[in-house]
């Protein structure tokens, strides 16, 4: 303000506002608001980022409602002639007809087909009933053999093994990280609790394909000799392993949550004579319930969606059994085997895109529930309803 | 029982938990370091895979972690540490715009890595890639196929959240008296921002850079379908050449290797190199974290 006063003196009170004035309205510089408009663009970006993957994963899903290739070899499963063809696919019979070549590869290819397709239907007639069957119908189907000559999308196994894997998981991941989070929290000292976070931020940062190792390699012959089963790999040992991945996450909100409580509530209760464990699971552990509950639904969002511990962990077999010793084949895992494998753009390909959107739609409500319905809750019980 | 042993029992309790978290961590790097280390040797670091993958090192597997871990730096932690700016020092805690972006950036934190692959390969490979090769090599396929650059652009996308989140909280801890001091003595938001927040920031920049890489040197699922290779005889020349990475190498060898005897001593110091890299950075990057809260403390 010095060298201001130099250059004009105010002399009245009328100046002297009119000085002020001047001085403090703000200036409009051209460098200031280009930054922030190119700063505010790039931080709307991430939400552009969100909403492109919810695009293109859901765009590569489309063809799986379009698609017909799949009646076309169920009607013949059901032992039809030539002729009926041409009845069911009317609106396909423009599009081959276009396209004599590659229709006549799959002519050529039936006749040789043609005793397996029949025992088939007779394995499972129901199959045959439906002549106009698109590849969704048999999302609900008990098979996933996405690569045989008829092929099926049956999602069920996929889904029972990965529930199966989650429970797993969290019932063996939960109870540990929110004990040891209420212990680092509460009952540790601090020197103690200076060692314990960081090595529980090195476990989240193990990268889960070696936590898949691990489980390859020792968990599985570990957990064989103890509960003498057949196969090495299953849904215990994959869950077991997510377990490892899913116990940073939860113990690191868990934790969040246990530190939010305000220090009134503890210090209120230890003054009326409670002891600290009575303190920490009859004051703080109910109020911080809701941050709790958050922290195992992003837990199972970690296990859920988790690819290499499964792929390498869990055997990977699409079995329909309520057994935690049989091998599974989770949703992600699926993706992640048959990605590779696959031909750009065919059934089987939008299908494992059908997948991801599903998995991506189910983490992203359960993220949302966290985010929204838990917080509030927390927030509105520490201001007091 | 009397209060005082059910408060013992149950402390106790409390405390193997958490110790066994401790233990889990040590077992795992135990593990590793006993399986792989008579492995580990100048050669196996600095060869090529030889014999079908049963003898010789992991050279381009180290590599191409490295390139691609470069190249998603390069593009996520400048991106980051932008949207970071945006939340901490212009958007308003109210705002609508500051709340979607959050929640944004949390679901992108979440998002499984599988999809981050399918939308590589849906977004960047299937849409962007075929779109250049229409537009510049005439429908030859060049860019829309798995590439080191559409793998570490996906890897990008999945760190982001990771850089925004400790490079926010980082700029949180650069006390407001020094931004009033910058602005009352004539510098505008953007100067202050560029000479003042910056530089108070940048352990938090550094620390997030640091986390991103080595998720991003330690995450498969992503580069499954977006670059990675089994095998190559040679290193990537260009941004258009598939790579081969630890991670990676490392689920290969253990699920499809036919000749287990031999590869084993390779898998176990594959993993052993992948977690000794990714340790040590995870590890720099506690100890940094925790000087930054204690600066707040």
């Amino acid at each position: 303000m010095k060298k201001g006063k130099k250059i004009k003196k105010p002399e009245n009170q009328q100046q002297l506002t009119e000085f002020a004035s001047s001085i403090l309205r703000k200036q409009f510089r051209f460098s200031d608001w280009f930054a922030e408009q190119i700063i505010r663009f790039i931080a709307f970006m991430s939400i552009t980022i969100v909403a492109l993957i919810f695009i293109f994963v859901f765009r590569e899903t489309i063809p799986v409602f379009k698609s017909n290739d799949l009646p076309e070899s169920l009607v013949e499963t059901s032992g039809s002639t030539e002729a009926m063809r041409p009845e069911v696919y009317d609106p396909e019979a423009d599009e081959t007809a276009m396209k004599p070549e590659t229709y006549g590869i799959d002519v050529e290819e039936l006749p040789t087909l043609t005793s397996e397709e029949d025992s088939f239907s007779l394995q499972e007639p129901a199959v045959g009933e439906t002549k106009k069957k698109k590849a969704v119908s048999t999302l609900l189907t008990k098979d996933w053999l996405p690569v045989s000559d008829y092929p099926r999308y049956g999602l069920i196994p996929l889904f029972l093994g990965t529930f199966k894997v989650t429970l797993i998981a969290i019932l063996f991941a939960a109870p540990i990280a929110i004990l040891a989070a209420i212990y680092t929290s509460l009952f540790a000292s601090r020197k103690v609790r200076d060692y314990i976070k960081p090595a529980i931020e090195l476990l989240a940062g193990f990268p889960s394909v070696v936590i898949g190792f691990f489980a390859l390699m020792v968990l599985a012959s570990f957990f064989q000799n103890i509960f003498g089963y057949s196969g090495r790999l299953n849904a215990f040992v994959g869950g077991i392993a997510m377990a490892l991945a899913a116990i940073p996450v939860i113990y690191t909100l868990t934790e969040d949550a246990l530190t939010a409580v305000p220090g009134t509530y503890i210090e209120a209760s230890l003054g009326l004579g409670a002891s600290m464990r009575q303190t920490a699971f009859q004051v703080v552990l109910p109020t911080a319930t809701p941050g709790i509950f958050a922290a195992i639904l992003l837990g199972i969002g970690r296990v859920f969606g988790e690819t290499m511990i499964a792929l390498m962990a869990t055997g990977n077999a699409a079995l329909i059994t309520l057994n935690p010793f049989d091998s599974v084949r989770t949703l992600s895992a699926t993706i992640g085997a048959e990605m590779a494998e696959v031909v750009f753009g065919d059934t089987h390909y939008s299908m494992l895109f059908l997948i991801g959107s599903l998995l991506f739609v189910f983490i992203f409500s359960l993220n949302a529930i966290a985010e929204f319905y838990f917080r509030d809750r927390i927030i509105k019980r520490f201001q007091g309803k | 029982m009397n209060r005082t042993t059910k408060d013992i029992l149950i402390k106790s309790l409390t405390a193997v938990c958490a110790l066994m978290i401790l233990f889990i961590t040590v077992a795992i790097l135990a593990i590793s370091i006993a399986g792989g280390w008579k492995h580990l040797t100048w050669e196996f670091i600095t060869e090529f895979p030889k014999e079908g993958m049963t003898k010789g090192g992991i050279f381009p597997a180290i590599v191409g972690t490295a390139l691609m871990t470069l190249i998603m730096t390069i593009a996520a932690v400048p991106f980051g540490t932008i949207t970071a700016i945006y939340l901490a020092e212009y958007a308003s805690e109210k705002s609508v715009i500051a709340k979607t972006i959050r929640f944004a950036v949390k679901t992108l934190a979440v998002v499984p890595s599988i999809i981050f692959g399918l939308f590589g390969l849906g977004f960047f490979i299937k849409f962007i890639g075929l779109q250049l090769d229409n537009f510049f090599f005439k429908g030859e396929l060049h860019w829309g196929q798995p590439n080191i650059l559409w793998a570490s652009l996906t890897m990008a996308l999945l760190t982001l959240p990771i850089v925004i989140v400790s490079v926010e909280e980082s700029i949180r801890t650069v006390p407001k008296d020094m931004r009033e001091a910058s602005l009352a003595l004539g510098a505008s938001k953007w100067q202050t921002i560029r000479q003042v927040v910056i530089p108070g920031s940048l352990t938090g920049i550094l620390t997030g850079t640091i986390l991103a890489i080595s998720r991003g040197a330690g995450e498969v699922a992503p580069i499954l379908f977006t670059g990675a290779a089994y095998y190559l005889a040679e290193l990537p020349h260009s941004l258009s050449d598939q790579f081969m990475s630890l991670g990676y190498h490392v689920y290969i060898m253990s699920t499809q290797s036919t000749n287990v005897d031999d590869t084993l001593p390779i898998q176990f110091a594959t993993t052993l190199v992948l977690l000794l890299l990714t340790f040590s950075l995870s590890l720099v990057a506690v100890v940094l974290r925790y000087r930054i809260r204690k600066k707040v403390k």
